[in-house]
């Protein structure tokens, strides 16, 4: 029995590997169209919903892979004129940096046709948007009686006792304690782009220095909402949709709310554009958009794909018109520009706790 | 007469031909040693000195506009700081500009002069959009300058200038907290940005007080562990060497979960009832520190444990005999026959400890981060690889300073001994 389980397994990774090796092979005489994803639940996701129904209907051989975001590799495939990637999944700065260095392509929108169908952050120069996340509050249900819904909230100690859960760093962290400090979602970039704006925002999070406890990685702040070391946090709604999927009673406040896309951007040079073209507007679409959003808890940029989704599933989508209220896009070029001054007013400021 | 010469000739001759025979082997010998060693030499270079002088480099490394620039780094060097520069510099500038569009050096330019001014990179931008394809020299100088009102400003092109020199002090000042004013000289920068200084004090003293508190729990049971009986102490060595094989990152989320505040020691603490709210354990010193020694015990305990077993126990004894009080016959004789391992395992532990990173970034708060967490964010986060080669070599210095300090106190206290 257990000779026979090993022997599968070993035929299950000869044959892996053959696939692999065949793959490589194919990406290496560059006739297969390839994407690059960042992998992990995520890609499997991508892969359930895009990859295979897209091979079904064009029959074109698809090559997928995964990375972790490096603009370093597709910068040597543009500058080396070797390039074997063709679609890559990057996030928003990387988007801004990589078109701004020509390492992307510059889209024909008329071309795609699509321009009307996805919200309008969705669409840019170099990328077309995959998918939504944002970067919510979200809090402990069974810990209040009266739910907290704004970060005036989350900044107010006095009704809402205990301790709260952000970012250690400058980026999402000031936004919420200017939305705090009352500034409007969508005049807090222009705030925060003077010197007083800073300060404003700094003095605000003085106020709560003392109750919060800071997070690092993602994964955090809904653990720490579950044991119940923290009773409100900041945190990525597709961390607490999954507790919540798991039966906890973790709530989201989308009122001022952050979101971010990733995006689908064709690497400068590949030889599979009109392929790439096609695979872009099939992965656009209401239907394919739901299939993606239903298996992993980011929200489509079509919205047309929320009604396909479940009551439950599209009450969780930051592209939910009703969780859009309030909410505002992430500026990337005000990070891009602003984000290492900042962070190391941060740093200085949090040593000082 | 001529037979003498002929033998005084013929023995300088067996002379010298023996020496240099004797030379010859001893050359043959010295060839064979050094290439005996030379692929460790070889390894150690490749992969230890050529990296880390590399990356050292970088923390003077201002190429970057050189290399996508020649011809502008050259010519505005020459300027003299004063009025807006000759049109030569100018149209030059937005040529190379639009060429750095190409190649992809332009993400390396917009970097480099964003570090001087966060506003470069949409000035650029901007400038990018407006200039013409192909046109005069004065076409473009007109571009260019209508692009933005911040192309007529003289401070625009020092920071342009700043960046073209061929190395820059900018990331190890800015390491130290200073920079350099518009007029050259190095001021500290305003308060709200001062971080490093701390940050350095803050290592150090975090790796001290781990060496201290190692250096307290390890000497008493590495004591123990060399005058119990072998099969006891083995049994105890397992204990200490168990950690090892677990990973580090196990080891620091352990302990988030015995220390957080729904944690098992905070709700063993309240179900028996000595306390009412949970006690701050972690994310704050306290937890870094008690994640960081236990860490690092073994370090401490294993060069301890091996200087101790190797003293006699006849010394004390003899001590003791000649009507010294125990305590202070171990205090006078035993203790300072153990300095060695003291000096090892302190050394280990507060080097190893001086570099932490991830256990701190996971069980501390962001007043314990240490300079490694610093290094981590400008490689990782911002791609400034300026700063982080800066503050890991000032890191570097600081200690091998504290390791000179320390060889230098060891010595002596070996010499007084002697």
């Amino acid at each position: 029995m257990k000779t026979k389980t090993i022997k599968t397994t070993a035929f299950k990774s000869l044959l892996g590997a053959g696939i692999l090796g065949s793959s490589l092979l194919l990406a290496s005489t560059a006739q297969a169209f390839t994407v690059i994803t960042f992998g992990g639940a995520s890609g499997e996701a991508i892969q359930n919903a895009y990859y295979i129904p897209f091979e079904k209907k064009t029959k074109a051989g698809l090559v997928p892979g995964d990375y972790n975001g490096e603009l370093s590799r597709i910068r040597s495939m543009v500058e080396t004129g070797n390039v074997s990637w063709d679609l890559v999944e990057v996030e928003s700065p990387e988007l801004a940096r990589g078109c701004f260095e020509g390492m992307f392509e510059q889209l024909d929108w008329d071309k795609l046709g699509i321009k009307d169908q996805i919200i309008p952050e969705a669409v840019e120069e170099c990328g077309v948007g995959t998918f939504v996340w944002s970067t919510v509050l979200a809090y402990d249900a069974d810990k209040f009686k009266k739910a907290p819904e704004s970060w005036q909230d989350f900044w107010n100690v006095k009704d809402f006792p205990g301790k709260r859960g952000l970012r250690r760093g400058a980026k999402f962290t000031l936004e919420f304690a200017l939305f705090a400090d009352g500034v409007s979602v969508d005049k807090v970039y222009d705030v925060l782009r003077t010197p007083e704006g800073v300060d404003r925002a700094f003095a605000k999070l003085d106020e709560i220095s003392a109750h919060i406890q800071w997070w690092e990685a993602g994964a955090q702040p809904p653990q720490w909402l579950v044991s119940g070391d923290v009773v409100m946090s900041s945190s990525y709604n597709g961390r607490i949709a999954a507790a919540q999927e798991e039966g906890r009673n973790l709530a989201i406040a989308w009122k001022g709310s952050i979101y971010d896309l990733d995006y689908w951007a064709i690497v400068k040079g590949s030889k599979k554009r009109d392929l790439a073209y096609d695979f872009i507007r099939f992965a656009s679409q209401p239907d394919t958009q739901a299939a993606y959003s239903s298996g992993f808890p980011y929200g489509p940029v079509n919205p047309a794909a929320l009604p396909s989704l479940s009551p439950e599933q599209a009450a969780r989508m930051p592209t939910n018109p009703k969780n859009m209220e309030g909410a505002t896009a992430m500026d990337t070029d005000f990070w891009i520009d602003y984000g290492e001054e900042l962070e190391q007013r941060f740093n200085a400021w949090a040593s000082q706790l | 007469m001529t037979t003498m010469a002929t033998q005084l000739i013929q023995s300088d001759s067996l002379n010298t031909s023996l020496k240099s025979q004797l030379h010859r082997a001893e050359r043959l010998r010295k060839i064979k040693a050094v290439a005996l060693i030379m692929p460790l030499v070889i390894l150690l270079l490749m992969v230890f000195v050529a990296p880390i002088s590399q990356m050292l480099w970088r923390s003077i490394d201002n190429t970057e506009l050189r290399n996508e620039m020649p011809k502008t780094a050259e010519l505005i060097l020459r300027w003299d700081g004063q009025q807006l520069p000759s049109s030569e510099v100018l149209s030059t500038f937005a040529q190379e500009l639009q060429r750095s569009r190409q190649g992809g050096g332009l993400g390396r330019i917009g970097r480099r002069l964003n570090y001087e001014n966060p506003t470069f990179r949409g000035l650029l931008v901007r400038a990018l959009r407006q200039l013409p394809s192909q046109a005069s020299a004065a076409d473009y100088e007109k571009a260019l300058l209508g692009s933005d009102q911040a192309w007529s400003d003289p401070s625009t092109w020092q920071a342009i200038r700043r960046a073209a020199s061929p190395t820059t002090d900018r990331y190890l000042l800015a390491s130290l907290d200073l920079e350099r004013s518009d007029d050259g000289q190095i001021q500290s920068i305003i308060e709200e940005q001062r971080v490093y200084l701390a940050v350095f004090k803050r290592t150090v003293i975090i790796a001290g007080s781990v060496t201290i508190i190692c250096l307290l729990l390890g000497f008493p049971l590495a004591y123990l562990l060399a005058t119990l009986p072998t099969s006891k102490s083995n049994l105890l060595l397992i204990f200490v060497l168990l950690p090892f094989w677990t990973s580090l990152l196990v080891r620091t989320a352990s302990w988030i979960v015995l220390l957080q505040s729904g944690g098992l020691i905070n709700s063993g603490l309240i179900e028996l009832g000595f306390i009412e709210k949970p006690l701050e354990l972690i994310f704050n010193r306290f937890g870094v520190l008690v994640a960081m020694v236990h860490i690092l015990l073994p370090f401490m305990i294993l060069p301890l444990y091996s200087v101790m077993k190797g003293i006699s126990p006849n010394y004390r004894r003899a001590a003791i005999s000649l009507g010294c009080h125990p305590f202070s016959a171990f205090w006078k004789v035993y203790a300072p026959q153990t300095v060695s391992g003291v000096a090892a395992g302190g050394l280990l532990v507060f080097i190893m400890a001086l570099g932490y990173y991830i256990t701190p970034a996971l069980v501390g708060g962001p007043s314990d981060q240490m300079v490694s967490y610093y290094v981590a964010y400008y490689t990782n986060t911002t791609n400034n690889w300026g700063m982080a080669a800066a503050l890991g070599g000032l890191l570097l210095i600081v200690t091998m300073m504290l390791y000179l300090v320390y060889h230098r106190l060891v010595n002596q206290k070996q010499l007084v001994r002697n």
